[in-house]
């Protein structure tokens, strides 16, 4: 138990964090019309690609004689991208017939 | 490293922002632009300057060739992609997400187990020996988990989305389901409770050093929770009703967010927290609007009893007669009314019928129709769906009428033609206690004079369920793909 308690009061400041981003996140969106429903999905579907970087680092520091590290790294590195790209380029093409649309 | 520190921050700040001007149609595009923006910046600054323990990244090579094969790859993705398929491409870029997070978590944990070695310590006893942070081993199981059951259950809503895999459900699936939960939660309690690691002198490496080692065992359940919770992810969605799966995904993209906030845990990596955490937040409150707009409770989306248990109560019903319509009564009916109301619907969207039916509703207005289209917050395998579609046919964004509009004018409309809709204009979901759209507001189509259904067959629509409004006197049936019918229609009203 105890390694939990300090597990906590290391990360004191990621917890904050934690709790204020859940209000940020709720705060946010709250009055999204529902038209924007789906773009506004698959946004934060491209947002949470930011685990890319964990994926980065994963690869980074592999070891060269590392195997799993490397291989799994590397997938990891490839479908973070796709995660990342992907994300954000549907989603400016599902809001680009927005635009379109406000056009006279 | 202040660098770097700053880079994320900024990268915080545009997810944040990115996220508020999402949600407004004027800022949206810029909003996603400003997002993305941030997400290079922190890749970026991650690859050139982050550092642990002194040392900078390495593995170049590999780095950059995994990022330009996401890039080339999920660039063509994204860009050659249908609108139809839009939802069902959202869903499996999710699950890449997922993908990334569960991977990160077996390397870490092996990472754990490999390397930790601790100089002679020689006047201590074994118990005295500092441990691995289980607060550390917890955060990498939750990535495990949640990632991959993100993983499996956004594979699965997209092969359901495209048809490629069936409604799959058997009896007990709900308790299966639990009792696979349960399981996940006990191992991980349990990996947590033994001691997962072995300390040991090292033999041949350095003589009288420690060692830390994950035991075998520790290693086998680790092995099973991941296979468990790629089971769980595959069962969970596995039952729950196509029509339902918007909500799923968007549960699903929170799951990612969570997982992705885990990594921020493990690397002290406040840009993944913020925005693992931001998605987690506002992709559950989305989830959750999702359901509102359809007038149901997530769980009674979660639970499931859309796809199992309707067909049998729609099925029950006695089927009526219905009448069908010719295309040149249709064509002489829809030019000589003075306001039309096109409800499109999933049928539109699959026929690729929109240019058509752009064309039909020009040339009835050059006629001196007037015709507009009712959206349902629903219509179509996600919200919103509809309006991107039709935009992308170029049609004018005030001919777009909400729900709440088109439902005010359809008692002085005189035809509605309804292109491949089906449940949102099912006048269950008003009268129906029993079925399970009730409660969900629909379109008022029967207000109107006439009702024009066009459906490739009496099938039921995607929620199973039987639709009444076909068997009502104002309804009349006109059969065939949409697109095909809209072309004839238009070559109909053309010669008249």
């Amino acid at each position: 138990m105890d390694n939990f308690l300090s597990f906590f009061s290391v990360h004191q400041q990621m917890i904050y964090i934690v709790i204020l981003m859940i209000f940020a996140g709720i705060e946010v969106i709250g009055r999204v019309p529902a038209v924007l429903h789906t773009p506004l999905m698959s946004g934060a579907n491209a947002i949470h690609g930011v685990v890319i970087i964990g994926a980065i680092i994963v690869m980074g520091k592999a070891e060269a004689d590392n195997y799993l590290a490397l291989i799994l790294g590397f997938i990891a590195v490839i479908v973070g991208t796709l995660n990342v790209v992907g994300g954000f380029v549907v989603t400016d093409r599902m809001l680009e017939m927005f635009k379109k649309k406000k056009a006279p | 490293m202040n660098i770097l520190i700053i880079s994320y921050l900024i990268a915080s700040v545009t997810f944040i922002l990115g996220l508020k001007m999402l949600s407004n149609p004027a800022t949206a595009r810029k909003g996603n632009l400003i997002a993305a923006g941030g997400m290079i910046i922190a890749i970026i600054a991650t690859i050139f300057l982050y550092e642990e323990d002194g040392v900078k990244l390495g593995n170049y090579g590999w780095i950059f060739g995994g990022i330009l094969i996401g890039t080339v790859a999920g660039t063509l993705a994204a860009r050659k992609v249908k609108m139809t398929a839009m939802p069902e491409m959202v869903s499996l870029f999710n699950g890449m997400g997922g993908a990334c997070a569960m991977l990160i978590s077996i390397v870490e944990f092996n990472h754990l187990g490999n390397f930790t070695l601790y100089p002679p310590l020689s006047g201590l006893g074994p118990t005295e020996i500092p441990e691995i942070s289980k607060g550390q081993i917890l955060i990498i199981l939750l990535g495990l988990i949640i990632g991959s059951i993100s993983f499996a259950g956004s594979i699965i809503a997209w092969g359901k989305l495209n048809g490629r895999i069936k409604d799959f459900y058997f009896k007990g699936q709900q308790v299966f389901n639990l009792v696979m939960f349960g399981l996940i939660i006990g191992l991980t309690a349990y990996i947590l409770l033994i001691s997962p690691e072995t300390v040991e002198f090292s033999p041949t490496e350095q003589p009288n050093f420690l060692v830390h080692h994950i035991s075998n065992r520790a290693y086998l359940i680790f092995g099973v929770i991941l296979a468990l919770s790629l089971i769980y992810g595959i069962f969970f969605v596995m039952p729950i009703g196509g029509a339902d799966m918007p909500v799923v995904i968007s549960l699903l993209n929170s799951f990612t967010g969570v997982a992705a906030a885990c990594g921020g845990f493990l690397y002290d990596n406040k840009a993944m927290l913020t925005g693992g955490i931001l998605v987690g937040a506002a992709g559950t409150l989305l989830t959750i609007l999702m359901c509102k707009a359809m007038n149901r409770s997530l769980t009674n989306v979660l639970i499931g009893n859309f796809g199992g248990s309707s067909a049998a109560s729609g099925g029950a019903k006695a089927q009526g007669t219905y009448k069908e319509i010719s295309l040149s009564d249709t064509a002489v009916l829809l030019s000589y009314s003075n306001r039309v109301y096109i409800v499109p619907g999933y049928g539109l969207a699959v026929a690729q019928a929109q240019h058509a039916c752009h064309e039909l509703e020009k040339l009835l207005t050059e006629k001196g129709v007037e015709v507009k289209y009712a959206i349902h917050p629903v219509a179509g395998r996600m919200p919103g769906h509809m309006n991107v579609l039709l935009a992308e046919a170029d049609v004018s964004y005030d001919l777009l009428k909400e729900m709440e509009e088109a439902n005010n004018e359809f008692a002085s409309t005189d035809a509605v033609l309804i292109l491949g809709a089906n449940d949102v204009v099912n006048p269950a979901a008003k009268t129906d206690t029993t079925s399970p759209i009730y409660g969900m507001p629909i379109l008022d189509v029967e207000l109107a004079k006439n009702v024009i259904v066009n459906k490739r067959s009496m099938k039921p629509g995607y929620a199973g369920i039987e639709n009444d409004l076909f068997f009502r006197p104002k309804t009349s049936m006109l059969f065939g793909d949409s697109k095909k019918v809209l072309q004839d229609l238009i070559a109909e009203v053309k010669n008249l």
